[in-house]
């Protein structure tokens, strides 16, 4: 059965396959931000590391 | 089902345009007349070349106008308020683009347009034209008056914000970069191509007029300033609003996330455009050109509280002729996407 899982960037609620894996890669649909897998039971997800760019900073 | 006859009043000017390219597509429009004086008796597509064999009709002349359903009115600002019962006799129902209907007060025409508005009585009768903020009233409207398009992405953008009451009611500052089709199709020296080329031009720093819709539909009630400034920069169609917005209580980016879906959730025009990485992670212009969208972003400086948010519409589009025929849709019972479904282009 798949599952739901809170975005912590946005705080929108998505659903993830059942057999998500741990340190899985998912999107967020509503803010795009990539999300790595940290937990399984329970289901967690945080924001993944990503390179920063300099736009002349 | 029959289609509904509309004529489109000033139909020679970019908006005009935009609109008789959006109503041909429409499949429950059908145009019956076009006027504009000063391009009389020529072929529409002499004056809008992307009509060319789509479009055969002529212009007419305003005096020529005979009766339809509908009536969009895109003149220059003071002419609709003068030739309005001729309007109201020849169509059930009028879309007017100019601003001579869009503010509630009166007394604001006065110090917003230089001079008292001559039938002040009608001004209740017309619904403010952002289908988000008025869709239900709209619903109902025989008369809607578009908004402004620099006031519909300032608007747009921070709506959600005072409608919360999170934003500090006199601290906005909002700066537009826009395109030079802003400025209409009359030429001018300073429109003139050694003259304009290459500039970041400052051409309203403040006083600009659209600021009085921005805080009549901003105020809920209360006063609200909102410090506005406008520049034309190297583009012809769009505007990208960035407001700096500072709340009256501690927030995080996820609690401004909620806020704008609450709101914008459901909206078919509006997409919040905030992303970490890809080449365009903060709303764009140029991504909305020919488009009804309106793209909202922002960043929350947690160390200051100032929460900045962006907003891009094409000013033609969203900002006017998209806008008006997404009222057209609501007024008449249509799905509000008709005709509205160019997702734009990608690269441009």
């Amino acid at each position: 059965m798949n599952q739901n899982v809170t975005c912590p960037v946005c705080d929108a609620v998505f659903e993830v396959a059942e057999n998500v894996e741990l340190n899985e890669l998912l999107t967020c649909p509503d803010c795009g931000s990539e999300l790595e897998v940290v937990n399984l039971k329970p289901l967690e997800v945080a924001e993944a590391p990503q390179e920063e760019e300099d736009w002349g900073e | 089902m029959s289609k509904i006859s509309v004529s489109v009043v000033g139909a020679s000017g970019f908006a005009g345009g935009e609109l008789l390219r959006l109503l041909l597509f429409h499949p429950h429009v059908e145009i019956k007349q076009v006027t504009s004086e000063r391009h009389y008796g020529k072929f529409v597509h002499k004056v809008h070349p992307n009509l060319r064999k789509i479009c055969n009709l002529k212009f007419t002349g305003i005096g020529e106008l005979e009766e339809c359903d509908v009536l969009f009115l895109c003149l220059p600002h003071g002419e609709a308020q003068k030739q309005i019962d001729r309007f109201t006799s020849l169509a059930q129902r009028i879309i007017d683009l100019s601003g001579d209907f869009r503010l509630n007060d009166a007394q604001s025409y006065k110090r917003w347009y230089g001079h008292p508005h001559t039938r002040p009585e009608l001004l209740s009768e017309f619904v403010y034209g952002i289908p988000e903020l008025y869709r239900s009233k709209m619903s109902r409207a025989r008369f809607v008056s578009s908004a402004g398009c620099n006031a519909t992405a300032t608007i747009l953008a921070l709506y959600p914000l005072y409608k919360e009451g999170i934003a500090q009611r006199n601290s906005t500052v909002t700066e537009v970069k826009v395109g030079s089709s802003e400025g209409g199709n009359k030429v001018s020296e300073a429109s003139h191509h050694p003259i304009r080329h290459g500039c970041v031009r400052s051409f309203k720093p403040t006083g600009h007029r659209h600021l009085a819709e921005m805080e009549q539909e901003l105020s809920f009630g209360e006063s609200v300033t909102i410090h506005f400034s406008a520049t034309s920069i190297e583009m012809v169609r769009g505007v990208l609003a960035t407001s700096h917005v500072f709340l009256n209580r501690d927030l995080q980016e996820k609690d401004i996330w909620k806020i704008y879906r609450k709101y914008y959730g459901n909206e078919p025009f509006i997409r919040i455009v905030k992303e970490r990485d890809g080449n365009y992670r903060y709303p764009e212009p140029k991504l909305v050109t020919g488009t009804n969208y309106c793209d909202i972003g922002f960043e929350l400086d947690a160390q200051t509280g100032r929460l900045v948010v962006m907003s891009a519409i094409d000013n033609l589009m969203k900002g006017a002729a998209g806008q008006a025929v997404q009222a057209f849709n609501i007024m008449h019972g249509f799905a509000e996407t008709t005709a509205l479904e160019f997702p734009g282009l990608h690269p441009i």
